[in-house]
């Protein structure tokens, strides 16, 4: 099981309240972290109005991701992509009962803030979107409303959940619809994940504290995840992902579900591509159902990817050195 | 006699209910195999089953694709012993409606009586856990994790209210089927998966 308590004693997201019948806790590591588990072996996608968000939710997708616009089109557009607006956020909310995320800008504070308030289910600190702090990501521990990060290695990933991510996605490089670099980091995670799982079986924690220094976190978070051999949330693979055997093969190297960004409503077939995106995750150990899904779709319908070799900006390095 | 009990595993909450079951198993000195089933097949040969937490609406959508939920009807008709946790029980019931968005059309088991509530307690920043009780089964005291949680609004006459929170029904019982509001799986007390496997023993 992972392990659900991680809880910090400073955390002022927790909201003790006294109710008729007892006393009920908010916001605990629990709670958080939990909300992420019953997402798993699910699609979230991304999602800019209330239109694509029921055509998600009809196709099987677990939780709506809300942007302002769609990685692909942020890339595209260029300037300073903020936080989706709150209106159409609402209006999605009061539209599907599948959860709802939004992003927020990498240390932005207060995006964060104005999401949370709005209600909504998760935040993720995106670096689809332009960050607004180059030092610092946001101090989860502070907020009753959990948080996804994303991460390109096991440090990356530690650092977020030290700072109160209840939920990591191993970074694509978004809107490319090009899944190379999220199987790149996925693969990177696993040899480091196993790395630290062998120093711990062999018992040599002077290599564990190395380690930890090395990743620029604390002993406990190396030896607890050493000891699972996993990372300590739920983990999901983004960035890229355009067809059902794109997500199948990320299922099968580990990976707890998946994130389409671009990829579904950047093609020219979204109903469809939803629908056999989330047959392929759900069913990605039988190739027979997965070549069932990918009959679903038209690769001449697929959206145009990116050689990551030619991109000027790369979304993924965003925040990855704090 | 070993007691063959799946998780169903479409989407959700798997692992940690099959750890659970694994460890009141143990605890209990009761010989079992606990695995994450999908198809028809693996689910005819069950002893009991558990119908985790996750999106109500994927699991019916997927598990109606490949038949799996004609199948576990027909073997709840039959008497094998169900605990519905959260999106399972959502599954368990005969009408869901969402507390924002009222009527939805999602496929649904059918089997208990009762109208459920969709996210009835809030949206996520409302989740909570508070202590309850299920005196009737004899778990006076429990960590009840409630993410994003239904609960019952109205049951028909055969079924068995097991606890109440602020006035709101999360936990029901009819014959060999159990639902639950809350996460049990989410917390390292295997009482209320204990009771379920006695009941899976005593069924077989």
């Amino acid at each position: 099981m992972l392990p659900l308590s991680g809880e910090r004693s400073d955390a002022k997201g927790i909201v003790c309240q006294k109710s008729d019948s007892g006393y009920t806790l908010r916001g605990t590591s629990t709670l958080k972290r939990g909300f992420a588990h019953m997402l798993k072996n699910g699609v979230v996608m991304d999602v800019t109005n209330v239109e694509q968000a029921q055509i998600a939710e009809e196709a099987g997708a677990v939780s709506v991701m809300v942007l302002d616009k769609l990685p692909s089109d942020v890339r595209k557009a260029g300037g300073v992509a903020r936080t989706a607006s709150i209106r159409i956020i609402e209006e999605i909310m009061n539209s599907v009962t599948i959860p709802v995320m939004a992003k927020c800008r990498i240390g932005h504070v207060y995006e964060a803030r104005v999401l949370e308030e709005t209600d909504v289910d998760m935040i993720d600190e995106s670096e689809v979107l332009t960050p607004a702090d180059e030092h610092h990501h946001i101090w989860k521990w502070d907020f009753t409303t959990p948080f996804v990060n994303g991460a390109r290695s096991l440090s990356e990933a530690l650092r977020r959940i030290e700072e109160g991510a209840a939920m990591i996605r191993t970074k694509g490089e978004p809107g490319t619809g090009n899944v190379a670099e999220a199987v790149t980091h996925i693969k990177k995670v696993n040899d480091e994940l196993r790395a630290i799982k062998s120093i711990y079986d062999s018992g040599d924690n002077q290599d564990l504290v190395r380690m930890a220094r090395e990743f620029k976190v604390s002993y406990d978070i190396v030896e607890e995840t050493a000891k699972l051999g996993r990372l300590p949330v739920v983990n999901f693979a983004a960035g890229g992902i355009a067809t059902p055997a794109d997500a199948a093969y990320l299922m099968s190297l580990g990976c707890d579900g998946i994130f389409v960004g671009s990829g579904i409503f950047n093609a020219d077939d979204a109903k469809e591509r939803a629908r056999s995106i989330v047959l392929a995750t759900t069913f990605w150990n039988e190739p027979e159902k997965v070549k069932e899904a990918q009959k679903m779709i038209d690769e001449r319908q697929s959206m145009l990817g990116l050689d990551v070799k030619t991109l000027e900006l790369r979304m993924q390095d965003r925040g990855g050195s704090a | 006699m070993s007691l063959n009990v799946g998780i169903l595993a479409i989407q959700g909450d798997v692992q940690e209910n099959i750890l659970s079951t694994q460890t009141a198993l143990k605890e209990l000195g009761i010989e079992g195999t606990v695995n994450g089933v999908t198809t028809p097949e693996e689910i005819s040969n069950l002893d009991g089953l558990i119908i985790p937490g996750g999106e109500s609406t994927t699991i019916g959508q997927l598990s109606l694709v490949n038949s799996s939920l004609k199948k576990i009807k027909e073997k709840i008709e039959n008497g094998m012993p169900v605990l519905g946790i959260c999106a399972g029980m959502i599954m368990l019931s005969k009408t869901a409606d969402d507390r924002v968005i009222g009527k939805t059309d999602q496929p649904l088991l059918e089997f208990l009586d009762i109208k459920i509530e969709r996210n009835s307690f809030g949206r996520q920043k409302d989740s909570f856990e508070a202590d309850i009780s299920m005196d009737l089964i004899d778990i006076p005291k429990f960590n009840g994790v409630f993410i994003r949680a239904p609960s019952v609004t109205e049951t028909g006459s055969d079924v068995e209210v097991l606890s109440k929170f602020n006035e709101k029904i999360i936990a029901v019982k009819k014959g060999n089927v159990i639902g639950t509001s809350f996460h049990p799986e989410l917390t390292y007390d295997v009482s209320l998966h204990k009771y379920f496997v006695n009941l899976v023993k005593q069924v077989k």
